[in-house]
């Protein structure tokens, strides 16, 4: 026993497996490249996550800290022996996966657990859940099903005409459940070559590489650097503001920027520290601009200005001012970025983790020095994105390896590495005025922000560009004028995270709105909807809006908001030491990019053999754009849901659907598919004779078409196939039609806006500045709700980002790089939550709908911080709300 | 190969760790962490198949806990009141998974400042077991652990147990953590206070705190203060923020200023000390 061992023998799953391994290697690295069983996801291999969670003997570990040599001789459980469980089967039906990255750590807790405790109670979930984070769906669902784990099928799927609407459990996601989603990790061709990127260990920093094909060739790998780019090295998210290199040239400008590629075989690689690569380091002066082209740091600025914003706001009887900061939030997908990248004949295949499959392919490209042709990118499974996998991270990077040595080359991201050198929210420094009227009609808004993009332009101009637009918040303020600044640092690169910079606007404006009620001695509520914007009346970007739905969602929530004022009343009547308060924020936001031409296309064909097929090419990176616009796409069309095939996205498959991103994919990739669905009916209709209501059936290749009195059938197999292999084929293409803003941000910058309002219940110990969320009651208007259950998702897992935004989420470069130094929020963090949908119709919107993804997260945070005022007095300026910050507040408010 | 070794008997263990000169592993939930590698690095002697290491054993002393006895082990085991406070931090040592491989012995060598379970050991007056190939040890653990990351432990040499003597198991006990968030979380500050109530007064008091200063530590001034005073409501009030603050040398950091500690630090042990003196009441 004293002797180092060579093979190893595991009981997994029921089976003996024997394998030549290391004893000290660590659990999941053996199960899934030992074994190959790759259901157990890796997120943080530091115990912060939980997603590598197998049972040991029953009992959940994390498989990442547990070395081989413990888990030998005894019972080691994994997803892959969970055939269909009842708890599975709970989890489906539920929706309690969105991108499913956590779901197989879940799903072994939890089974662990009810083991033990077959009759829990929600509590008694929380806790046992405590330990596997979830960045996607906030939690209730998942303790919903694991409190139901019985067996159980999902809802039947619904007949023709009836898919939306209906609570279709998601149409992917049983390859969730059961563990056999390939993300980027999962998909390891043979012969594969690890890529692993030396990065820069601070900045601005200027560098010189040493003999390093002397140092490679010591160890028996290759490396490559900014030479070996044959293309432009420079990308970025917008065309005009590329600035980023694929590998950094001679400077860094950001801590954790990649300068060089080391690839190799993956021991060697994995046994290499790639510090040791001979480099010169020199530190650059900090006051050099990030960027010559731009002096004074300034990338971009925007401005809405509307009325004669300084006048009016002199000559109101009422007026606020405030201030509010926020800083660095990272997106914390449990999935770090990973892919692989493999030479097809000519073709460069990259498959990869993204939001954005065309802006990846041309991106990488331009970069590799490629026809956009010559570059095929096929989407993994996503583990999570929020706007941070919209940038290109290792595509460009495994291409060039793959692209040189004709060999598959793979990277995997480490936690650190993923929370060093990817994008973040924006922190942002503003400052904002509000006047209003004697009856509290807000007659002025001036605002001005600031906003830290770091190291490259990444999203800086659309955070600038949306900012203005939507700082007024869902309110008729007739006299406006916004500004933000987009400014460079040597620091992480902002870039886009669930609403562009929207979020932290709403902060600033939805608190000083409280303020203003204050002042007028008006009911909070009362005051919103006095102001809310309405149907026919102009925003401050000079957009006359039809559809608009806030005045519903604040409606909608009097009898909650009366009820919670009166809770926290008989709360707070015995005093104590804890408070309890109420608060509400309302948001607004537009879907799709701003003023910039964002096109959908969907197409959809039937094969002789009667396959009907939806080459859907919108990302489903949880939100559930796989299921929604199928939905939409079969009820256009007429035949039932469970008869579409879905084509997911994939460059060489699916037209563009365009990104991931601006809540646009129900709206714009959805306007699509009804277009789409409604042109292949149309065809029908057209070669039957028959008119617009008849009923379509397709059983085999036999497509009948009824009214009730006729029937005509289509033989397809007799038909000849056309482009795409289709027999009868409909493509279709929507772009929103929105108008450039002019110099005073005057405009149609979006043509779909959706709607909300948050009210949060929460109580603050005096005591500790701690803050307990009790209950959120979420009221949003989706113009038409096409899933509840999948819309529902959305809400809950938005209200858990902007919370951890509000009260522990703050990323310190270099300082919390790791996920328990970086706090999201646990099954313990989240409060009830109650949604409520609205359905105002959107005119322009498919059925009606309205975007959802980034809107649910705007009001959270801002409400929240109402409401620690309602509680304590003290309101809390700088985000996230910590203990110390909370108490602070308190006693500089005096009441502490 | 990395040199991995685990060993059955100690005996073994102690000749592999001559040799070798490696670390000792257990729950290994602070070494993977600390280490970017697939592997454990360097040679290692895990311990967790040693006989003899893992449990709690009733002895004639007081109570020995084996250095590989897992928080969940703690949780489950059955323990005089005293002891309370010791499982409430275990059920708060990360999470359910941490507490199923992290060991008590573990939690002491890493020797965080935060670390969960030495505030309650403190209070509980726990030495550390310790044994090497010249033979074995025992000193006060206020005696192991002397800085952050930094013990008495000297190479070839393993921790073995914890005991816990029988004049510390009694009393009344609790255990307060605070973090930024619900689970799995770093503490700002935790307290362990252990009460000893005779004829409605204080007979003995211990009282740690966690994450206010390098290294946790005890509470004598504050212990002294609170002897000899009447067991109800207003014990708390004896504990006084400047005396706690004497105690303390918290550091500003990513969690909380060191003010904030100082006063949460305070705020916990009112808190703990009440609802001490509130089991002690009902029972």
């Amino acid at each position: 026993m004293n002797r180092p061992m060579d093979t190893c023998t595991l009981m997994v799953n029921g089976q003996r497996r024997v394998l030549p391994a290391d004893p000290a290697r660590r659990l999941s690295e053996v199960l899934r490249d030992g074994l190959g069983l790759r259901g157990t996801k890796v997120g943080c291999d530091a115990g912060d996550c939980g997603a590598c969670t197998v049972l040991l003997d029953g009992a959940p570990v994390c498989a990442c800290l547990t070395p081989l040599g413990q888990a030998m001789g005894r019972k080691v459980e994994t997803i892959e022996g969970q055939a269909h469980t009842p708890l599975q089967q709970a989890f489906l039906r539920h929706g309690a996966a969105q991108c499913g990255i956590c779901t197989p750590g879940m799903v072994m807790t939890a089974e662990a657990f009810l083991r033990e405790t077959p009759e829990p109670t929600r509590a008694e979930v929380e806790e046992a859940l405590g330990g596997v984070l979830c960045r996607c769906t906030g939690y209730a669902k998942i303790i919903d099903a694991v409190l139901d784990a019985a067996p159980g099928d999902v809802a039947r799927m619904p007949d023709a005409g009836q898919a939306v609407g209906a609570a279709v459990a998601r149409l992917d996601g049983a390859a969730k459940v059961d563990g056999t989603e390939a993300y980027g990790a999962d998909h390891v061709p043979e012969g594969a070559l690890l890529v692993r990127a030396v990065r820069a260990p601070y900045a601005p920093v200027s560098f010189q590489f040493g003999e390093i094909t002397d140092w490679a060739a010591a160890r028996g790998v290759q490396v490559f650097t900014a030479q070996d780019i044959a293309g432009t090295n420079r990308f970025g998210v917008i065309p005009a503001f590329q600035d980023q290199p694929a590998l950094a040239e001679d400077r860094a400008r950001l801590a954790g920027e990649a300068v060089a590629l080391i690839a190799g075989e993956p021991s060697v690689v994995e046994a290499l520290d790639p510090s040791g690569i001979p480099i010169t380091w020199r530190e650059d002066p900090a006051d050099r601009p990030v960027h010559d082209a731009h002096p004074d740091n300034l990338l971009i600025a925007g401005k809405v200005r509307r009325g004669a914003a300084r006048q009016a706001m002199q000559d109101a009887a009422f007026t606020v001012s405030g201030a509010m900061q926020t800083g660095y939030v990272e997106h914390a997908y449990i999935e770090p970025e990973a892919g692989v990248a493999w030479m097809e004949g000519e073709t460069l295949v990259i498959r990869a983790c993204t939001q954005a499959p065309i802006m990846d392919r041309d991106d990488t490209a331009a970069v590799l020095g490629l026809p956009p042709e010559a570059v095929r990118i096929i989407p993994a499974a996503t583990g999570g994105g929020f706007g941070s996998k919209l940038d290109v991270s290792l595509q460009p990077l495994v291409g060039l390896v793959a692209l040189k040595t004709g060999r598959p080359a793979r990277m995997v991201y480490s936690r650190t590495e993923s929370m060093a050198s990817t994008t973040k929210r924006h922190p942002s420094d503003m400052r904002c005025s509000l006047g209003a009227d004697a009856n509290g009609r807000i007659v002025a808004m001036e605002f001005d922000g600031d906003f830290n993009t770091g190291a490259y332009a990444s999203w800086g101009p659309t955070v600038a560009g949306r900012v203005p637009v939507h700082a007024s918040g869902p309110y008729f303020i007739p006299n406006y004028h916004a500004e933000a600044r987009a400014n460079y640092s040597y620091q992480p690169i902002s870039g886009a995270f669930r609403g562009f910079g929207v979020p932290q606007a709403a902060i600033m404006q939805e608190t000083l709105f409280d303020d203003m009620a204050g002042k007028l001695g008006m009911d909070r509520l009362e005051f919103r909807k006095l102001n809310a914007l309405r149907d026919g009346q102009a925003t401050v970007f000079g957009q006359t809006l039809h559809g608009v739905g806030i005045a519903a969602c604040l409606e909608a929530l009097e009898g909650p908001w009366t009820e919670a004022l009166e809770r926290a009343e008989r709360a707070n009547a015995g005093g104590g030491r804890v408070r309890h308060g109420v608060g509400i924020a309302s948001c607004w936001y537009g879907c799709g990019n701003t003023a910039i031409a964002n096109p959908s296309t969907i197409r959809i064909g039937l094969t002789r053999d009667g396959r009907l097929c939806l080459h859907q090419g919108a990302v489903d990176i949880g939100q559930g754009s796989n299921t929604v616009i199928p939905q939409i796409a079969a009820d256009a069309l007429g035949l039932p849901l469970a008869q579409m095939q879905v084509i997911g996205a994939d460059t060489a498959l699916t037209p563009d659907c365009g990104k991931t991103s601006g809540s646009r994919q129900t709206y714009v990739t959805g306007s699509a598919a009804l277009r789409a669905g409604q042109a292949l009916r149309a065809l029908i209709l057209k070669q039957t004779n028959m008119g617009p209501a008849a009923v379509l059936h397709l059983e085999g290749a036999n497509l009948r078409v009824s009214d009730g009195a006729r029937e005509q059938a289509i033989d397809l197999a007799a038909l000849s196939e056309q482009a795409h292999g289709y027999v009868l084929c409909a493509e279709e293409s929507y772009d929103p039609p929105t108008q450039p803003l002019d110099e005073d941000g005057q405009g149609v910058p979006y043509a779909v806006y959706g709607y909300g309002a948050q009210l949060v219940e929460l109580s603050v110990d005096m005591g500790l500045g701690t803050v307990k969320v009790h209950k959120v009651t979420a009221a949003h208007d989706l113009g038409r709700v096409i899933n509840p259950q999948l819309a529902e998702g959305q809400v809950e897992g938005g209200i858990a980002q902007g919370l951890g935004l509000a009260l522990m989420e703050e990323f310190i470069p270099g300082r919390t790089e790791n996920l328990h130094d970086y706090l999201i929020p646990t099954t313990g963090d989240m409060p009830e939550i109650e949604t409520i949908f609205l359905e105002v119709p959107d005119p322009e919107g498919p059925m009606g709908a309205k975007g959802l993804g980034e809107h649910v997260l705007i009001p959270t945070a801002p409400a929240i911080l109402n409401a620690i005022r309602d509680a304590t007095g003290a309101l809390v300026t700088r985000l996230p709300a910590l203990p110390h910050r909370v108490l602070a507040a308190i006693r500089e408010a005096g009441h502490g | 190969m990395t040199g991995y070794t685990r060993p059955e008997t100690l005996d073994d263990a102690l000749a592999l760790l001559a040799q070798t000169g490696g670390r000792v592993a257990a729950g290994c939930t602070d070494l993977f962490p600390a280490t970017g590698a697939r592997a454990l690095q360097g040679p290692v002697v895990d311990i967790t198949g040693l006989a003899g290491l893992r449990g709690v054993a009733v002895t004639d002393e007081g109570l020995r806990i084996g250095a590989a006895t897992t928080w969940t082990d703690i949780l489950r085991a059955e323990l005089p009141t005293a002891c309370d406070m010791l499982k409430q931090a275990a059920r708060e040592v990360g999470s359910v998974q941490i507490q199923n491989a992290g060991t008590i012995a573990g939690n002491l060598c890493n020797a965080s400042p935060a670390a969960d379970g030495v505030p309650c050991l403190l209070a509980l007056d726990a030495e550390v077991e310790l044994a090497s190939a010249q033979g074995g040890r025992r000193l006060p653990l206020e005696n192991f652990i002397v800085g952050p990351r930094r013990t008495t432990l000297n190479p070839g040499e393993i921790v073995t147990g914890v005991h816990l003597p029988r004049s510390a198991l009694e009393g009344r006990s609790r255990f307060l953590k605070l973090g930024a968030r619900r689970y799995l979380v770093i503490s700002i500050a935790m307290v362990a206070v252990r009460l000893v109530v005779e004829d409605g007064r204080v007979s003995s008091a211990a009282l740690a705190v966690g994450a206010c200063s390098a290294v946790a530590t005890r509470l004598p001034q504050v212990e002294a203060a609170l002897t000899g005073c009447a067991a109800d409501h207003t014990l708390a009030n004896v504990i006084s923020e400047d005396a706690v603050c004497a105690a303390l040398s918290p550091l500003d950091d990513i969690r909380a200023t060191a003010g904030y500690r100082v006063h949460a630090a305070t705020e916990l042990l009112r808190r703990a000390v009440t609802d001490a003196v509130g089991a002690e009441g009902v029972s």
